[in-house]
């Protein structure tokens, strides 16, 4: 049943804008009740702060249901903190212990500016998104949805890789602030699929080079897949590099035809 | 004085209204429609559907989000499905059966000639989504699967795992992206709507914050469009995401725009029940889980064992008992009332006695421990990371909780509100799910307006204005709405007082939960509207907002969305008020039978009630719109 933890130490990077040099500051928890989540312990803390007239923490939250991929905390270095498949707004008290101390900071990665306290800017994402992460298929000419049919595993092995909430801890739990976790689940779940065929090649060059243009390169550390709240497999990296590859053979020869 | 509002609804035989409406309306040709401008605030299903189409059609397309991208707007949390009259079961399903079942899902307070279309486009809805490569469940041999869900007896509910909004949505977003890539739409995020601007009684723009800078400016466009999505935080706690808000539509209201049926609230009955007082939200336990669970209470109030020390002939399973017919699968609203009348009568269960339990070791015993993990195994998971405790071994509990909001801004047939070009689609409007909303119908609808009600009916309005000149950002009108909004801001951080935002809007959403929630009366509402006045009136003197208005500054953001629950929460009470019968969600104790059920009164009340702002939140001003039913017929809803 419930208990109390008390006498938690929190360390918080907080920087005031995006031209701050930012610094460390601790906060004391003196109580709080282990059915608490992690983000609603943030929101006793900045209640606390705007009582004392100080600035609460800014960061980043929604749903609070681990799907919208809006929170993102580096908790004592640990992309979405110490569970495994678990997204920072999911995370408990329960998981820590009277007179921790917590090392709370932003994702940091070069391709995601820092805004403000623990808010980053993961904007990049969705220039990989425009460039190429998408089906063309207009409005209203689409034809009757059971036309083709998609055979069960295929269909699941796409809605493994769609199942990304585009959070960023991949990019901030690799050494190379990489995005490769992130991009390569978006072009599998669309080249396995029967309807992403027409365009797979253009898809997944014009992606993974807007992605290199953000991006820092992976060197296959494995880091990405170890945060990833949705337990992405690191083998739809495979797949990309293996479409990329081949994509720059086709689509040359496809050019010089014209 | 209450004036008829006229719905706009085509001629002809129900089933052919839609296409009479096609027909006729005015059409703009498609080298034309690069010169009108739409501006689209929020980019959830409705937004993004709308904004992909009517860019590929070739207007200029401006879209707004206070997210930091698309993808994270609140319909990615949908988990069920979305319903469609595909008939691919071949279990007897048709467009008129869908229409039919929402209609009556909707406890006869929903607009015939809307329902009827969203269940004809229902159709082309899973068509467009699968051709954007929207992972649907599959059977073995490849074509999609269906569940079924409340209220039907068909099988027509399309889902991808438990993450049905989170697929449509980023079929939808990336839909849209690609036009964003292309340079057709235009994407401002982090940038909330603070203001409409109508210029000679039309819609002429919109006044917006930047979230990161601070910066208030004008928009000016031929239409606009609010997706904004519900008002479910009115209650502070609900299974919606924390940004939800009413501003959009509630600033939207201020200039004009009429408020519908704004107390036709659901109340979702199995979600996990508040832990301590910090809590933030309210977690969703899918409706499925009902299909093997029984919910129960101890017979006596005084009971403090835990549940296996309670024998059999000590407990209550309550719903088994009342609606032996239906038993533990009761509708959401029936459920719900049950749930909070266990609570009430002190026989709560869990730490702070606000639960009742949902327990399965029936169900583990008859059908065996794997087969319950293979149908439930991610919900339990989900469950146990919550609460900390395993419901294979000990039963879940569960409360009900505020999840999602039939009313919304008044539109017409043609999704417009009553201030002429501005528009309403998705959950921000009240058109199609009357008094309840059945489970995955707010997906269908959110993408049938998106994708396609609004594309066709939007050019009905914009064809007559071809070539003439529309008030761009210098006119007056939008200075002076800025500065409004600029001071409006300023004054939230000049009150000084020694509350947060947040203080306030739990302390509302207990009053609004109190007595506009599950169950309410003349006498609650009334005093409702007492406190809710002197709590805003507290708000106004006592508020603390700190930092400034020229960076971010999330609790400046939080003040401005509770300022406009304050004066949405009034007028729910007055709209509950005057709706002196109990139809779906709208449960009055004044009007039920003897068995305490729900009972209408289709002579005086089958009408839509939508509010005119008058400058004073506590005297909003009643129109109505009457319900002609001309193929359906009433009656009552029985589940005993
Ligand atoms: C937990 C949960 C589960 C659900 N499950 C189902 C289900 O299984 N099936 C089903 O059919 N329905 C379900 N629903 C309901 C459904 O998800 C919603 O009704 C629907 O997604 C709403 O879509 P929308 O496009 O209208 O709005 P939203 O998705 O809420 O989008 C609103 C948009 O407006 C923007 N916005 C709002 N205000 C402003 C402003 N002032 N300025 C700028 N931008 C603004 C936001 O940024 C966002 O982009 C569920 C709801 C919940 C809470
Ligand atoms: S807040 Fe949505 S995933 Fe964490």
């Amino acid at each position: 049943m419930t208990t109390t933890l008390t006498n938690l130490t929190l360390k918080i990077w907080r920087q005031d804008g995006p031209g701050d040099a930012g610094r460390f500051e601790t906060y004391q928890i003196p109580e709080i009740s282990d059915e608490a989540s992690f983000l609603e312990m943030l929101d006793v803390l900045n209640e606390r702060l705007i009582g004392e007239g100080t600035e609460p923490v800014t960061f980043d939250h929604d749903c609070r249901e681990g799907i919208c991929g809006t929170c993102s905390l580096m908790i004592d270095g640990q992309a979405h903190g110490p569970q495994r498949g678990t997204a920072t707004c999911q995370l408990h008290m329960r998981k820590f212990q009277s007179g921790d101390t917590i090392v709370i900071e932003p994702w940091r990665a070069s391709a995601f500016p820092i805004i403000k306290d623990l808010m980053v800017d993961r904007s990049a994402f969705d220039r990989i998104v425009e460039a190429g992460g998408y089906i063309s298929a207009d409005t209203g000419g689409a034809p009757d949805a059971n036309l083709i049919p998609i055979p069960k595993p295929v269909a699941d092995a796409a809605m493994d890789a769609a199942a990304c909430i585009g959070c960023g801890a991949c990019v901030a739990a690799c050494p190379n602030g990489a995005a490769n976790l992130f991009t390569a689940a978006k072009v599998t779940h669309l080249n396995l699929l029967p309807q992403g065929q027409a365009e797979r090649f253009k898809r997944v060059e014009a992606m993974v080079e807007t992605m290199d243009e953000y991006f820092g390169s992976c060197t296959n550390h494995g880091e990405c897949e170890a945060a990833c709240p949705k337990e992405i497999s690191i083998d739809v990296i495979a797949l990309m590099n293996a479409d990329y590859r081949k994509a720059k053979f086709k689509n040359r020869k496809a050019l010089s035809r014209i | 004085m209450t004036v008829t509002l006229d719905a706009k609804i085509p001629a002809g035989p129900l089933a052919d209204k839609w296409d009479n409406f096609k027909a006729d309306e005015k059409l703009v040709n498609p080298a034309n429609k690069r010169k009108f401008k739409i501006l689209i605030v929020g980019t959830g299903l409705a937004g993004a559907s709308a904004a992909a189409t009517l860019a590929e059609l070739g207007y200029q397309v401006e879209a707004f989000t206070f997210h930091d991208s698309p993808r994270r707007a609140h319909s990615i949390a949908a988990q069920g499905g979305i319903n469609a009259a595909k008939n691919y079961k071949g279990d007897g399903d048709s467009i008129h059966r869908l229409f039919y079942d929402t209609i009556k899902g909707g406890d006869f307070r929903a607009r015939e000639a809307n329902v009827h279309r969203l269940a004809q486009v229902s159709v082309d809805i899973i068509d467009q989504m699968v051709a954007q490569g929207v992972p649907f469940a599959r059977e073995y041999g490849g074509l999609l699967d269906n569940r079924s869900f409340g209220g039907a007896q068909v099988s027509r509910t399309f889902y991808a795992r438990g993450q049905t909004g989170q697929q449509l949505l980023l079929g939808a977003y990336q839909q849209m992206a690609r036009q964003v890539g292309l340079g057709n739409v235009k994407l401002w995020n982090r940038t909330e709507l603070v203001d409409i601007v109508v210029v000679d009684g039309r819609c002429a723009g919109i006044v917006t914050r930047d979230l990161l800078t601070g910066e208030v400016r004008s928009h000016s466009g031929h239409a606009v469009v609010l997706c904004t999505g519900g008002y479910g935080n009115a209650f502070f706690l609900s299974t919606n995401a924390m940004a939800c808000n009413t501003s959009a539509i509630w600033r939207a209201h201020r200039r004009g725009a009429y408020f519908a049926n704004p107390c036709y609230t659901q109340i979702h009955p199995t979600c996990i029940p508040q832990s301590d007082e910090f809590q933030s939200k309210l977690t969703l336990m899918s409706e499925s889980l009902r299909n093997d669970g029984r919910v129960w209470v101890p017979k006596n109030a005084d009971d403090h064992r835990p549940p296996h020390q309670i024998p059999e002939d000590e407990r209550d399973y309550y719903l088994e008992r009342l609606y032996p017919s239906f038993g533990n699968l009761a509708p959401r609203d029936i459920s719900s009332r049950a749930a909070k009348r266990a609570v009430d009568s002190g026989r709560g269960v869990g730490p702070l006695k606000n639960g009742v339990y949902l327990d399965f070791s029936d169900a583990i015993g008859r059908l065996g421990k794997a087969v319950v993990e293979e149908r439930y195994g991610n919900l339990f998971e989900m469950y146990e990371r919550i609460t900390g405790e395993n419901p294979y071994d000990v039963p879940m509990r569960i409360y009900p909780a505020s999840h999602y909001t039939m009313g919304g801004l008044w539109v017409d047939y043609e999704l417009m509100t009553t201030i002429p070009g501005l528009y309403a689609a998705g959950e921000a409007n009240f058109s199609d799910h009357g008094a309840n909303r059945l489970g995955a119908s707010a997906l269908m609808q959110g993408l049938s307006d998106g994708y396609f009600v609004l594309p066709y009916t939007i050019s009905n309005y914009l064809a007559p204005w071809l070539n003439k000149p529309i008030p761009d950002t210098s006119h007056p009108e939008f200075a002076k709405v800025e500065a409004e909004a600029r001071d409006r801001f300023r004054q939230y951080l000049s009150v000084g007082g020694t509350r947060s935002p947040d203080w306030f809007h739990r302390e509302l959403g207990k009053i609004i939960w109190d007595y506009c929630g599950m169950e309410r009366s003349r006498e609650g509402l009334e005093k409702a509207l007492g406190e809710i006045p002197a709590l805003y009136a507290e708000f106004q003197k006592d508020l603390r907002v700190t930092g400034d208005a020229e960076s971010v500054n999330q609790t400046l953001e939080k003040a401005g969305r509770v300022d406009d629950f304050f004066q949405l929460g009034m007028v729910m009470c007055q709209d509950a008020l005057v709706r002196e019968e109990s139809c779906g969600g709208h449960f009055r104790v004044e009007h039920q039978t003897e068995e305490g059920e729900a009972l209408r009164n289709d002579d005086e009340f089958a009408h839509v009630t939508a509010w005119e702002w008058s400058g004073d939140p506590t005297r909003p001003i009643e129109h109505r719109e009457q319900l002609e039913y001309e193929v359906v017929k009433f009656q009552t809803r029985s589940y005993k």
